[in-house]
């Protein structure tokens, strides 16, 4: 029953939908690596997922190339969140960092990774988050930065808070971070999330449980790396992300790179 | 080993801030020589506007060069990138100001590249949108019924595209062998 001061239906109803997708996952043999597009405990989804087979198609021409981004493109102090309005933000200074792997394997280099995350507090400077939570004047929570030739992105931001949302009662987010990615084809674009470990709301959240396989939604989870803590400034945290195989054919230029690399 | 792509997740509803940016949408300047429009509406399931989407476009030029050039998020008003980002307005509305791509040496018919990202959307979809008329061995390939959905409609200002996340007109969505 729908709770009387909200509507919304309690996060029971959508406790026994994730389970039963979850088992019905876990009795059959197919593995899922990517999230449902059909995931009906996110509400949200029910009218924006297709309905039809997606369409078998080999990329050919432009499909096979992904656009360049250069240093005209994004500023070095891009990539640090807690140096964009005069003042320090509150909450757990950290840095963030891993690679960007294509699906064989390779690091993608020099492409572009943007992020975007709640304050401490759990509060986005967007205008539609209403939630009653503190804005940070020292933090936008927006970055960005370009991989270097190694694959490797880097951050320094504030540890996000979790926030709740309107998906059911008492709907709450795990802490994450949104990033938005390019490989070397366009068809390795992914716009994802970055979760903490241990947070007690991962069972809770259709978002995250929409990626059915429990070993493939581990995979969003970042790491805990005290070699990337900083004495009295910062805590690490390492995630690598993959992104699909490139589909294209090597140039030598790409081979070069490849034996400097 | 073969490494196992990173799941997507859905863009949510606080984009607005992070991913748009001044110029995204426009490749060339509405003014510039052989500019044309790519614009049309997003809508869900009910007919309903989708006013948190947003949509990217990467396409050839006009002579069906795949250009290599930086200068997307600081556009400098003459380089022509091939990349833009338009989010959708309240009416679920987006825009491209663009020019009219070329064949791509070794592809068939000229289209342009769009993937589509929206709250409620828990994994980036991509679709192409050809040009009136085009024909080739994918369009070819659809079903008749559903063609219509990858073919842009020329207009006053260009080309409308309209996207349709579900439904009967649902847009042709595409796999490219990586799910």
């Amino acid at each position: 029953m729908a709770d009387s001061m909200t509507g919304l239906e309690p996060q029971d109803v959508i406790d026994q939908e994730m389970r039963d997708i979850s088992a019905s996952y876990a009795a059959g043999s197919a593995v899922e690596t990517q999230p449902r597009r059909d995931y009906a405990p996110y509400r949200s989804s029910r009218l924006r997922h297709p309905t039809k087979d997606l369409q078998q198609a080999d990329p050919e021409g432009i499909e096979l190339w992904a656009p360049v981004f250069g240093a005209r493109d994004v500023g070095e102090l891009e990539s640090d969140l807690t140096i964009q309005r005069g003042g320090e933000p509150v909450g757990e200074r950290m840095v963030v960092t891993g690679r960007v792997l294509d699906g064989e394997g390779r690091p993608v280099r020099h492409q572009l990774v943007e992020i975007w995350q709640a304050n401490a507090g759990g509060r986005y400077i967007h205008q539609r988050d209403q939630h009653p939570a503190a804005l940070d004047p020292h933090f936008t929570g927006m970055g960005r930065c370009l991989t270097d030739a190694d694959g490797t992105y880097r951050f320094t931001t504030i540890k996000p808070g979790p926030y709740p949302w309107k998906n059911h009662h008492n709907a709450w987010r795990p802490a994450h971070i949104h990033f938005s990615l390019f490989g070397t084809d366009f068809t390795q674009r992914l716009v994802t999330q970055m979760y903490f470990p241990g947070d007690p709301l991962f069972d809770r959240d259709p978002i995250y449980q929409s990626i059915v396989d429990p070993r493939a939604r581990d995979r969003l989870v970042a790491t805990y790396d005290h070699d990337l803590t900083q004495h009295e400034w910062a805590t690490g945290y390492r995630w690598d992300i993959v992104l699909t195989g490139s589909h294209r054919t090597p140039l030598e230029q790409d081979a070069a790179e490849e034996a400097h690399a | 080993m073969t490494p196992i792509p990173t799941p997507g997740q859905t863009v949510g509803p606080f984009f607005h801030y992070a991913l748009p940016y001044d110029g995204d949408n426009e490749l060339v300047p509405p003014a510039a020589a052989g500019a044309v429009r790519l614009h049309g509406t997003v809508r869900d399931g009910a007919g309903e506007p989708v006013p948190d989407a947003v949509l990217e476009l990467w396409q050839a030029d006009a002579a069906g060069e795949v250009v290599q050039q930086a200068g997307s998020l600081h556009r400098d008003g003459w380089t022509f990138t091939g990349f833009g980002r338009s989010a959708t307005d309240a009416e679920g509305r987006y825009s491209f100001t663009t020019l009219r791509p070329g064949v791509v040496p070794g592809a068939s018919a000229p289209f342009f590249a769009i993937t589509v990202l929206a709250r409620g959307l828990l994994h980036r979809l991509f679709t192409r949108a050809y040009l009136p008329g085009a024909s080739d061995a994918f369009l070819d390939g659809l079903d008749p019924d559903r063609r219509t959905t990858v073919l842009t409609v020329a207009d006053e200002s260009g080309f409308r595209f309209d996207v349709r996340l579900q439904g009967e007109d649902e847009t042709v969505f595409l796999d490219f062998g990586d799910e």
